[in-house]
């Protein structure tokens, strides 16, 4: 085989080198993201703060940007995020552990075959649908009846905090669940083999084997309660205030943001700018806990 | 000498009204008897013995006594249920969802295979360890004593984790790393370190489900040294494919096979030497000499 | 044990068990479990109840194409249905190339190199930031920017960007179970990296990557909180058209009619709930009967 044989060393066709270029700009549109998103919010969050001084910005206690006069210290929003999500992490995490430990050590494939399609059902909800729900069903049918009518209202950081629990609950089940499952199976032989009730292997051996990717769930759905509007902005209410009283009704960062956003508020206005420097805040606080989350799982990864 | 085993014997208190309860007499009487090779006295029976997945029928009719202070072996080509045998004497096939069994199981005269009689219980008293070296990530002194712990061990924890890791020959490598991660060790040691935590909960009987495969030959002689210092005060059933290790190892051979329904069952049970030397069974003759496996 | 034969001192050993306290502490936590799983079927039963008994008494044909109205009475959903599914159509159009792109990019070219490892930690990031930071990029960028104004365009392009992270997570994923046998075949038969991606990797990953969009698509269509911020309205009496000028999405005229007092909002809200779940268990099955019809040759 001569003249017409193939050379074996060719330059790349221009065909292949195009698709590669093509394929590195889709994925640095990631990049591209991500810069635009810190160049937007630090440009806006500076312009607010040759306004109003950082130091009032975080160390304030009283938030009011609507009425005058104002006053522009953003802890009472950030309160009300931790408040919130607080309650919703008290819901989710025993609700989401426990039925990963149902999926992953106790559920047959019947069952598995109805469990999870529920999760994912419950996280494929719509957040306004979740929201309604907190405001027309929780908090009248629910709350009310049983803390009293005199100690919470339609609105409350509980009945938010709740439901936002409800949405990551699924988070937090499912990821466990994949950790657990990783868990080798010989692993739980060997302490059955010696006498260990299923608890005890659950307990002692499943989940601390699995103990990081369980953290990090947790972490992130954190990270995806405190991120959290719609639910927030019809359930929670809008009266920012410092307190951690979960039947009181207070205002997140997220639901501030939504507020002026929804207003007639005039796009270079004080107010307006106040958006962007709260949301330069959110943004960090959720960017620490996804970079925790990732954090955590390559440190304390168990070896097996 | 103080012999005493003081645990409540077979308090469990799921088992129904029969069996003899072991007592101390017994006990003292049967390490007579086998001090002095009058007759080796059986600890584990099985009568009649069938293991099925569903309605797959594994292993049929099993019917052999094991001799206590000695390590019988299990040998036959792949696939004919000796693993599925073995995990049934310490119900570890329970886990199974499809699994059950026929006949009964004796540990000691006493019915493992009732209804009642819970299996967490028989895994305290015969242990296992298994093919794949199993340590938990954890650090080698949880690890041995795991087991004690969680059946109420009441007494000098760290005695007893020296105590059993002295009887696996393991203690003298890891007395300085007792923090360490189990899983750090090598393959030889890791096995080591899970028979040092089997032996922790003091069972009678000792499963090994092909301990060595895993292991390099080196590692395969120390378990076999350790395995006959054990069976002085435990009772041994090691599967194994490996015919030169039973052939060394072991006091008694069963040889199992498959038959033409895809059931496993005995085909011989005789003392090792007899086994491999004189067998009696032409099916024997033909797995130990080669001719199929 | 026989004192001549036993060759180290055995020490009293004492066990107790206690297996009926540990197995009842078993039993409690199994049921511990079934109630958890049981609040949140009883959650998901009580929301869904609640929404079918307040809006299924709206839920007429004149509520599917009216358009929303002062009075509830009057109100319809059809300017909101036909933005959604505009903006869904803008959201898979677009995300389809430009995320399986990058997650081709991701996986097969890219490898290990430090340039992936930035790459790969952007995007779980990306996929982190609350989605009413991307309606804060969208309108900084698509409504003023680039001045597409505050239109379907600029809210699909937005919630494109939104979802693209996920959907590229979910494709490398999809690409990476492919077994690398598959590619190993590929170019043992002289074919370049594209070929082999186009001919051997993509059709064998096809059914993850395409439940991982329509998935998105669903997540996009329920979003509310990035358009707030862009200028959906929510009180569209006409059909929007798509480059131009006001629409709104079944997310915002529920939130607007959800915030109102009156108990007959109240109803309508829910009725439009029932339209956007209705649009959400469609594509859900679409997602599922893809994954089917396109899994059926794959056999590993």
């Amino acid at each position: 085989m001569t003249s017409a044989a193939r050379p074996l060393t060719r330059q790349r066709p221009m065909s292949e080198r195009i698709i590669e270029v093509l394929l590195f700009l889709a994925a640095a549109l990631g990049v591209l993201t991500t810069a635009g998103i810190i160049l937007v919010l630090a440009y806006q969050t500076l312009e607010f703060f040759a306004v109003v001084s950082p130091v009032e910005f975080f160390t304030g206690t009283k938030w009011s940007a609507g009425i005058k006069p104002y006053a522009w210290g953003v802890l009472p929003l950030v309160s009300g995020t931790i408040l919130v999500a607080a309650i919703a992490m008290i819901v989710a995490i025993p609700l989401g552990l426990l039925s990963a430990v149902l999926l992953s050590d106790y559920a047959s494939s019947r069952t598995r075959n109805f469990v999870k399609p529920l999760l994912e059902t419950i996280a494929g909800i719509p957040t306004i649908v979740l929201g309604f729900f907190a405001i027309n069903f929780l908090a009248p049918q629910v709350l009310v009846p049983i803390i009293g009518k005199g100690n919470i209202g339609t609105f409350s950081a509980l009945s938010g905090g709740i439901v936002v629990g409800l949405l990551v609950t699924p988070l937090i089940a499912s990821i466990s669940d994949d950790s657990m499952r990783a868990v080798p199976r010989g692993m739980r032989e060997g302490a059955y083999a010696m006498g260990a009730t299923k608890f005890e292997v659950i307990r002692k051996v499943v989940v601390p084997a699995a103990l990081s990717g369980i953290m990090a769930s947790i972490i992130l759905a954190a990270s995806r309660a405190i991120g959290e509007t719609m639910i927030v902005s019809l359930a929670v209410g809008d009266k920012p205030q410092l307190t951690f009283d979960p039947t009181e009704s207070v205002q997140t960062m997220t639901a501030f943001i939504a507020q002026i956003a929804i207003g007639e508020t005039a796009q270079g206005s004080i107010q307006f700018k106040s958006l962007f420097a709260v949301a330069a805040t959110l943004f960090v606080f959720t960017l620490v806990l996804n970079l925790l989350s990732a954090w955590v799982v390559r440190r304390y990864r168990t070896a097996y | 000498m103080n012999t005493q085993l003081s645990e409540a014997p077979a308090r469990e208190p799921s088992t129904d009204g029969g069996g003899p309860s072991i007592n101390l007499a017994t006990m003292a009487r049967d390490h007579a008897v086998v001090s002095g090779e009058v007759e080796p006295e059986s600890i584990v029976e099985l009568q009649d013995v069938s293991c099925y997945y569903g309605s797959f029928r594994a292993v049929r009719n099993v019917d052999i006594k094991v001799a206590k202070h000695a390590i019988t072996a299990l040998i036959g080509p792949s696939g004919c249920g000796k693993s599925t045998l073995l995990r049934t004497i310490n119900r570890m096939n329970d886990l199974v969802p499809s699994y059950r069994f026929e006949g009964r199981i004796l540990l000691d005269g006493q019915d493992l295979s009732a209804k009642s009689v819970d299996p967490v219980a028989v895994r305290r008293r015969v242990g296992m360890v298994f093919q794949k070296p199993n340590p938990f990530p954890k650090t080698v002194w949880e690890n041995v004593a795991f087991g004690p712990k969680i059946n109420g061990f009441k007494g000098d924890l760290n005695e007893l984790v020296e105590t059993s890791l002295r009887r696996a020959a393991l203690w003298d490598d890891v007395k300085d790393k007792l923090n360490q991660s189990g899983m750090a060790l090598s393959g030889g040691q890791q096995q080591r370190l899970c028979i040092a935590r089997t032996i922790a909960v003091h069972p009678e009987v000792i499963l090994m489900d092909e301990p060595c495969s895993s292991l390099d030959p080196r590692s395969t002689l120390q378990i076999e040294e350790l395995m006959a210092e054990l069976k002085q005060e435990y009772t041994i059933v090691i599967v194994t494919h490996n015919m030169q290790q039973a052939a060394r190892a072991s006091d008694t051979t069963v040889f199992m096979t498959m038959g033409g329904d895809r059931a496993g069952y005995v085909v011989e049970k005789a003392p090792t030497v007899e086994i491999f030397t004189n067998p009696k069974n032409q099916l024997t003759e033909d797995y130990v000499s080669g001719r199929f496996g | 044990m026989s004192a001549t034969t036993t060759p180290a001192a055995t020490p009293a050993v004492r066990f107790e068990p206690a297996l009926m306290r540990r197995k009842l502490t078993g039993t409690i936590f199994y049921g511990l479990c079934v109630m958890a799983v049981g609040i949140l079927l009883i959650a998901l039963v009580m929301l869904l109840l609640d929404v079918l008994t307040r809006g299924l008494p709206w839920l007429d044909w004149g509520f599917l194409t009216g358009v929303p109205s002062r009075r509830p009475e009057n109100a319809g959903v059809l300017p909101a249905l036909v933005g959604s599914l505009q903006v869904g159509i803008i959201v898979g159009v677009i995300t389809f190339p430009v995320g399986v792109a990058a997650a081709i990019y991701m996986t097969e070219y890219a490898r290990d190199s430090w340039v992936n490892r930035i790459l790969q930690t952007n995007i779980s990031n990306l996929a982190g930031v609350p989605s009413i930071i991307y309606g804060i990029l969208g309108l900084a960028v698509f409504v003023r920017l680039l001045n597409f104004g505050s239109t379907i365009l600029s809210a699909g392009l937005t919630l494109t960007l939104l979802i693209l992270p996920v959907v590229i997570i979910a494709s490398i994923e999809a690409i990476r179970a492919v077994p690398n046998a598959q590619r190993e075949g590929a170019y043992a038969l002289g074919a370049t990296r594209w070929q082999m991606v186009r001919g051997s990797v993509l059709p064998a990953a096809a059914p993850g990557i395409m439940t991982g969009i329509v998935l998105a698509m669903a997540r996009a269509i329920g979003e509310a909180a990035p358009l707030i911020l862009i200028g959906a309205f929510a009180f569209v009496t006409f059909l929007p058209n798509p480059l131009t000028g006001s629409y709104t999405v079944l997310p915002i005229q529920i939130f607007d009619w959800a915030r109102r007092p009156q108990d007959d909002f109240a109803g309508i809200a829910a009725a439009a709930i029932i339209v956007i779940l209705v649009l959400m268990l469609v594509l859900n099955a679409l997602a599922l009967i893809l994954r089917w019809r396109l899994s059926r040759h794959i056999q590993w």
